[in-house]
C-alpha cells in the first residue's frame, strides 16, 4: 500500500489510456506525458502500461508502507525521500514508512510516480486510467485525496538496483535532435493542416506565424490558447464527427483549443490543424502561461519522430534489462 | 462546407465538392476523416455504417468512429504514404453499399416540461408552436441512433421533425443536469453527464444508459430505434 499524505486537487491515476471506446463516446484518457510513464515503468521493471500517479498540482507526498522500487519521471525538479534529494528519471528502493515528496517543478508541468508492480487498481474497459468526466476508472473515478490508500501489485522480482539507483538519460536530452528546443521562449509544436484549414484563408497563415499562450482555462481535456483571434471566411455548420487528442479546433471567438488526453470523442468546431502524436507529450509538459508556436509538419516527419522515440524506448528497455541481469549474476 | 479530395492530387489539396464525391481530411498524422457528400439523412448514414464494417477488417487500423454522415479512422501508426490511404478510403466509400443495422428498440420515459425544460419557451417562440405541440411532435416521432460520441453512451438521434429544429445556444448552459432531453440543431438526445451543454432542454429522462462495468457499457448502438414515451407532461 501507499498512503497519500498531501496532495493538490487534480492528481490522478493514469496509464497509457483507454483507446477503443471512442465509438461509444468514451475518451481515451491516459497520461498527458505517456513517454514519461513508459520510461518510469521500464525503470521499475513493469509492463509499460502499468498505472502510475500523475502529479500536476504540487506538492504531493506519499508514504510507502512496504519495501518498494519507485521512480519519478516527467517533470524537471527532483523528488525528496525522507528529506533527501534524489534525481528524476532514476529508480530507487524505498523502505517501509519512508515519505516521498514532490515539489513544484521549476519549468515543466507533470511528474509521474511509478512503483514496482504498478498500482493495483481494477481495470475498467481495458484501462486503469481515471476518467474524471465519466467518474470511473483509476482511484474510484476521482482525483487523489489526502488519506487515500492505494494497493500495489505484486513485484515479481524486486528489481536489482545498484546502491545509488539506476538512471536513464531523460528523453528531452536523449532526443534533443528530434525535439527542437524553444525559440525565443516559444516551444515549437509540429502539426498538420486539418479539414477546415483553407477556410481561414489569411488567418490560417497567421495561425502558423504567431506565438500562442496557454491560457489559465486549460486542463487535461484541452488547452485554450490566447493570441490574435483567427476567423474563418465563412461560418460553417459542421456535422458532429470523431476527434482525437491533438486536434486544434477554432470556436467562434477565434482562439484555438487543442484537445488533450481527456479529449472529447466528438466535435463540430472547424479544425485548423492537428498536432502530431509524438509532440503531444511536450504539450502535456507545457504549463499555463507557456508560449508555443505551431510548425507545419508532414506525415513523413511524424513517422521519423515516432521511429526515433521507439528506438530510444527500446534502448532504455534493453539496457536496463542488461544492467539488472548483470547485477543479478554478480550476487 | 463539403469538398472532395482528388485521388491524384496531394492529400492536402482540397478541391470543391461534387455531389457524389466524399471528402477526406486528416487530424494529425494517424487519423483521417471521411465526410459523405450530400444530405444529412439515413441514406448517407447507412453507407457510413457499411464503410465502418468494411474498414473493420483492415489490419493497419486501430479504431474507427462513425459520426453524423462521416467516419473517423485512426491507424495504428502513421502511414508511410498518406495519399495511398486516402485513395484506399475513397475506393472503399465508392464500393460501400447501404446496409441497415438491425438495431433494437429502446423506449425512454420522459418527463416533459417542468424544471428541466429550461429551453422550451425559447423553442416555442422560435417555432411559433405551443408547448403542448412541441412536446407532442417530439414524442410522436421515431428516431434512429446514427452514432455515439461526445460523452459516454451519448447517442446522436436522427429523425427530429423540422418544425422543432433549434440551433445550439451561443452560450452553453454551464451545468445542464444529466438526463436532460435535448435538441441541438436537427438532432435530439439525452444528456449523459452533468456539465456544460449547448443543446436545448425540453424534459428529463431518468433511465441509466451507460454502465462502465457492464460488458456492453452503452445501452444505445448505431442503428437502434428510439421512442420517447411521455411519462408526465407538466406545462
Amino acid at each position: 500500500m501507499i498512503e497519500i499524505v498531501e496532495t493538490g486537487p487534480f492528481n490522478t491515476v493514469q496509464d497509457l489510456g483507454r483507446p477503443g471506446y471512442r465509438d461509444i463516446g468514451v475518451s481515451a484518457s491516459g497520461a498527458m506525458d505517456p513517454l514519461a510513464v513508459r520510461i518510469g515503468n521500464i525503470l521499475v521493471g513493469n509492463d509499460e502500461n502499468a498505472a502510475a500517479i500523475e502529479v500536476q498540482t504540487f506538492p504531493l507526498s506519499l508514504r510507502f508502507e512496504r519495501r518498494i522500487v519507485f521512480a519519478v519521471t516527467g517533470a524537471d525538479g527532483n523528488p525528496h525521500l525522507d528529506g533527501t534529494e534524489l534525481i528524476s528519471w532514476c529508480a530507487y528502493i524505498a523502505e517501509p514508512g519512508q515519505v516521498l515528496e514532490l515539489k513544484q517543478p521549476p519549468r515543466l508541468a507533470r511528474s509521474y510516480i511509478s512503483v514496482g508492480g504498478g498500482l493495483d487498481i481494477p481495470v475498467v474497459m481495458g484501462s486503469r486510467s481515471t476518467s474524471l468526466r465519466g467518474s470511473f476508472g483509476g482511484n474510484s473515478g476521482r482525483s487523489l485525496a489526502k488519506g487515500d490508500r492505494i494497493a500495489i501489485g505484486e513485484d515479481a522480482e524486486i528489481v536489482m538496483l545498484p546502491a545509488p539507483g539506476l538512471a536513464v538519460v531523460a528523453p528531452a536530452v536523449a532526443l534533443r535532435k528530434v525535439f527542437p528546443a524553444p525559440v525565443d521562449g516559444a516551444l515549437p509544436i509540429r502539426a498538420l493542416p486539418a479539414g477546415e484549414h483553407d477556410l481561414f484563408a489569411g488567418d490560417g497563415e497567421a495561425f502558423w506565424r504567431q506565438t500562442w499562450r496557454i491560457s489559465s482555462r486549460s486542463d487535461r481535456t484541452g488547452y485554450r490558447l490566447s493570441g490574435e483571434p483567427i476567423k474563418p471566411t465563412a461560418s460553417v455548420e459542421m456535422r458532429s464527427h470523431g476527434v482525437v487528442p491533438g486536434v486544434i479546433q477554432v470556436p467562434p471567438g477565434g482562439e484555438p483549443i487543442v484537445q488533450m488526453s481527456d479529449a472529447n470523442t466528438a466535435g463540430g468546431y472547424p479544425k485548423i490543424a492537428g498536432v502530431i502524436e509524438c509532440d503531444l507529450w511536450r504539450l502535456g509538459q507545457a504549463r499555463i502561461g507557456a508560449r508555443l508556436r505551431f510548425v507545419r509538419s508532414t506525415h513523413s516527419e511524424a513517422r521519423a519522430v515516432e521511429q526515433a522515440v521507439a528506438r530510444y524506448v527500446d534502448d532504455v528497455r534493453q539496457t536496463s534489462r542488461m544492467v539488472k541481469r548483470a547485477l543479478k549474476a554478480m550476487k | 462546407m463539403i469538398a472532395t479530395t482528388s485521388r491524384d492530387a496531394s492529400q492536402r489539396e482540397i478541391v470543391p465538392a461534387t455531389r457524389s464525391r466524399a471528402r477526406v481530411s486528416s487530424i494529425g498524422a494517424r487519423a483521417f476523416l471521411l465526410e459523405a457528400p450530400g444530405d444529412f439523412d439515413l441514406i448517407a448514414q447507412r453507407r457510413i455504417w457499411a464503410l465502418s464494417q468494411t474498414v473493420n477488417g483492415w489490419a493497419d487500423l486501430a479504431e474507427n468512429i462513425p459520426g453524423m454522415t462521416n467516419l473517423l479512422l485512426i491507424f495504428k501508426e502513421t502511414p508511410e504514404d498518406p495519399d495511398a490511404v486516402v485513395a484506399r478510403l475513397l475506393e472503399a466509400w465508392e464500393n460501400a453499399r447501404s446496409i441497415d443495422l438491425k438495431g433494437k428498440t429502446i423506449e425512454i420515459p420522459v418527463y416533459y416540461g417542468g424544471e428541466y425544460a429550461t429551453d422550451l419557451p425559447a423553442l416555442c417562440d422560435r417555432s411559433r408552436l405551443s408547448d403542448h405541440e412541441v412536446v407532442r411532435i417530439h414524442h410522436e416521432a421515431t428516431y434512429r441512433v446514427f452514432a455515439l460520441g461526445s460523452a459516454p453512451g451519448f447517442g446522436y438521434l436522427h429523425g427530429l421533425d423540422p418544425r422543432i429544429y433549434m440551433p445550439r445556444k451561443p452560450v452553453p448552459s454551464l451545468k445542464m443536469p444529466k438526463g436532460c432531453v435535448t435538441i441541438g440543431g436537427m438532432q435530439t438526445g439525452v444528456a449523459m453527464l452533468t456539465g456544460p451543454n449547448g443543446w436545448n432542454s425540453i424534459g428529463f429522462a431518468a433511465l441509466e444508459m451507460f454502465d462502465p462495468t457492464s460488458p456492453s457499457p452503452a445501452m444505445m448502438a448505431p442503428g437502434d430505434t428510439v421512442r420517447f414515451l411521455p411519462a408526465r407532461i407538466e406545462l
